[in-house]
């Protein structure tokens, strides 16, 4: 599904990652942790084709194919979903208007028919009513005045509706409660299918309580320097990020 | 060097003078209309033109703009009027509401009937001593304004519409459509009369062909009485070479509801002024507007808003996005006098600039002399927040389709002070047009 090879990204001439090598299958979550700076969030922006950064050498292939060529929009209509650290707020765009507009630019990119409003209400209201997203919420302008878990779950809802092949959850936990990270957690792993591939983000083993992985990676110095089964990640809660920070030192 | 500072006149000045002279004497009205007149004259005629000198005119030069003054548009005969009626039939999408339509600044249609509303042509209420012509340019606030003055001494077309009461909530469009082989100029003036208590949606329309240099001179007052409330609606949809100046001067009494909303999207250059004066307490003022512009448009929005009496509040909010080489210009002036105490009043512009040569000048005043009051005012001036375009590219929307979404919702604020839903919809559809016309 994801194969980065030799991944060499820079920001402002200053190097965030560095020769990552990184393998996700088909159907596999994959949990990538690693101390603040490892450069996990610029590894999610990249694969997801923000412009601010400056991949020097390596490739991204999905599905065989390297996406680095193409905008933030197209490799979307591919499957590739991010969901956001810290959503953005749209004031002046209705939660509906937006979630129509953006389903069916991606349908409208992979040659389908769009979706009709009585058909595109139904999948809306199903998908909201399982992660606790009521009427109201829709009603308003995107993520506008929202907290921060009705914005985590808004983002697993719009997850949800566009049915994407790879999933990048970046530090889908911060900022949340307990309750509402199950509730995050428990629409992440309604979705999980053999052929979704999810790229999981986090500082924090917590989160991979309710998502468990099938691998943790450990992400230092902008490159993995470790790679596990979901007991890595109790081993990171145990010890901490230390060994990796100095390890990343050398 | 003690030489004459005599100004020089432009080719346009002397044009003017030449055609107040000549058609003095033949303009409608009695004695008393025509003193008016050349006093209105006589003002105009000790600025001229206005130019960067006068600070209200800082950023728009008149006098550079208005480089020529064409010939005053002939009437067009029936066979014009129809063509151009037919060729505006679509703009705006035709609303429930009844209409009076001009081409090139002439009354072409017949009032329509409105139970409790009193329609007539400008030109017979002046000539025939109609007794509501004495409230034309009531409003000492715009008094000295050249552009309103100039209208005023040439004033011949237009109507004047009264409201009353029993009107119940009461509706009208002006429509202007210009259009004509060579370049023409027009001064057309609407006085509304909003009696006490009465209810008015006004709609006003500008449309005009492409490719032509006509100039406008447009005044339209307001004046609303105590518990009126009136919400009005202005779309410059001008032709891609018009020059349009407009004056919109209201006249607010007591406890009065009124909200105007103005969307530019026309002509090569235009200036649209505002004049608003609270007569009475308790009045409830929102002013919005939204501005698009491409190529090297140029389009000023200038509001002055005098708060003379207390217990008024007034919310001010426009928004301009600006494309290619275009300038905007918003001042906005609010002005509270000392004994308008508890006044509210809030401005805001901000504007969107798409392309590095696009140029917004952003200037808000307050001039508070009271002690108890509650006033702000802000402008600012950005560019597509590359982070929200990163999200909506990352959800897969194009580009262009993420921009698009952006600046609908950049717009989508001042938008919602037009309550009528088939006046929104109207102004939606010109945002939409533009956006697609952007590619």
């Amino acid at each position: 599904m994801l194969e980065i090879r030799n991944l060499v990204v820079d920001i402002d001439d200053k190097r965030i990652l560095n020769g990552l090598n990184l393998t996700v299958n088909k159907g596999e979550v994959a949990a990538i942790m690693g101390p603040n700076g490892s450069g996990k969030s610029t590894l999610s922006y990249v694969i997801s084709g923000k412009e601010d950064y400056t991949v020097v050498d390596g490739e991204i292939l999905l599905d065989g194919e390297n996406i680095l060529e193409l905008d933030p929009a197209e490799r979307a209509a591919l499957g590739v979903f991010l969901a956001f650290q810290y959503p953005l707020e749209i004031p002046g765009v209705g939660t509906m208007t937006f979630l129509k507009a953006v389903m069916n630019a991606q349908r409208k990119a992979r040659g389908e028919a769009e979706l009709t409003t009585p058909d595109l209400m139904r999948r809306v209201r199903e998908a909201a009513e399982k992660l606790s997203i009521n009427q109201e919420m829709l009603k308003r302008p995107l993520n506008f005045g929202f907290s921060g878990g009705e914005k985590k779950r808004m983002e697993i809802l719009q997850m949800a509706l566009l049915e994407p092949k790879l999933c990048i959850l970046d530090e889908t936990d911060s900022g949340l409660d307990i309750d509402a990270l199950k509730i995050v957690a428990d629409g992440v792993n309604a979705l999980r299918s053999p052929d979704r591939s999810f790229l999981v983000i986090t500082h924090y083993q917590r989160l991979l309580d309710y998502i468990v992985p099938d691998t943790v990676h450990v992400m230092a110095n902008g490159r993995i320097v470790r790679t596990g089964g979901k007991e890595l990640a109790l081993e990171l809660e145990a010890n901490g990020y230390a060994d990796y920070r100095q390890q990343a030192a050398e | 060097m003690g030489a004459d500072v005599k100004p020089l006149r432009t080719a346009a000045e002397t044009a003017l003078i030449a055609r107040f002279q000549a058609a003095a004497n033949s303009l409608p009205g009695d004695s008393a209309t025509g003193r008016r007149r050349t006093e209105a004259f006589d003002r105009f005629e000790k600025t001229g033109l206005p130019t960067r000198r006068i600070e209200e005119f800082h950023y728009t030069d008149l006098r550079a703009l208005l480089r020529d003054a064409p010939e005053p548009a002939a009437r067009p005969d029936a066979a014009a009027v129809a063509t151009v009626l037919a060729r505006n039939a679509a703009f705006p999408a035709p609303l429930a509401i009844p209409s009076l339509d001009f081409v090139n600044g002439y009354l072409v249609s017949q009032p329509p009937a409105i139970a409790g509303v009193e329609i007539v042509a400008l030109d017979a209420a002046l000539a025939a001593g109609d007794a509501l012509t004495s409230r034309l340019g009531a409003l000492e606030l715009a008094q000295d304004n050249p552009m309103l003055a100039l209208n005023t001494a040439f004033m011949a077309e237009g109507a004047i519409v009264r409201v009353s009461k029993d009107a119940g909530d009461a509706g009208l469009q002006l429509r202007f459509a210009n259009a004509a082989d060579a370049p023409f100029s027009s001064a057309p003036r609407v006085l509304v009369v909003v009696d006490d208590g009465a209810s008015l949606d006004l709609v006003e329309t500008h449309a005009g062909a492409n490719g032509l240099a006509y100039q406008v001179n447009a005044v339209v007052e307001i004046i609303a009485g105590d518990g009126a409330r009136v919400n009005h609606t202005r779309i410059n949809a001008e032709g891609d070479a018009a020059q349009a100046v407009s004056t919109l001067s209201v006249s607010l009494g007591a406890d009065v509801r009124f909200s105007s909303f103005g969307l530019t999207t026309g002509s090569a250059m235009s200036r649209h002024q505002i004049f608003l004066g609270c007569a009475g307490e308790g009045a409830d003022i929102t002013i919005g507007g939204a501005t698009m512009l491409r190529g090297r448009q140029f389009a000023d929005t200038t509001l002055t808003l005098d708060h003379a009496v207390p217990n008024c509040n007034s919310r001010e909010l426009f928004k301009t996005v600006l494309d290619d080489e275009s300038t905007g210009v918003f001042q906005g002036k609010i002005i509270v006098r000392q004994h308008a105490q508890k006044t509210d009043g809030r401005m805001m512009s901000a504007a969107l600039l798409l392309a590095e040569n696009a140029t917004m000048n952003n200037k808000p005043e307050l001039e508070i002399f009271a002690d108890d009051v509650q006033c702000a005012h802000g402008a600012t001036c950005g560019q597509l927040d590359d982070d929200l375009l990163f999200y909506l590219m990352a959800r897969g929307l194009p580009r262009k389709q993420a921009e698009a979404l952006m600046v609908e919702a950049f717009l989508g604020e001042p938008l919602e002070f037009v309550a009528r839903e088939d006046v929104r919809d109207n102004l939606v559809a010109l945002v939409e047009g533009w956006l697609a016309a952007r590619g």
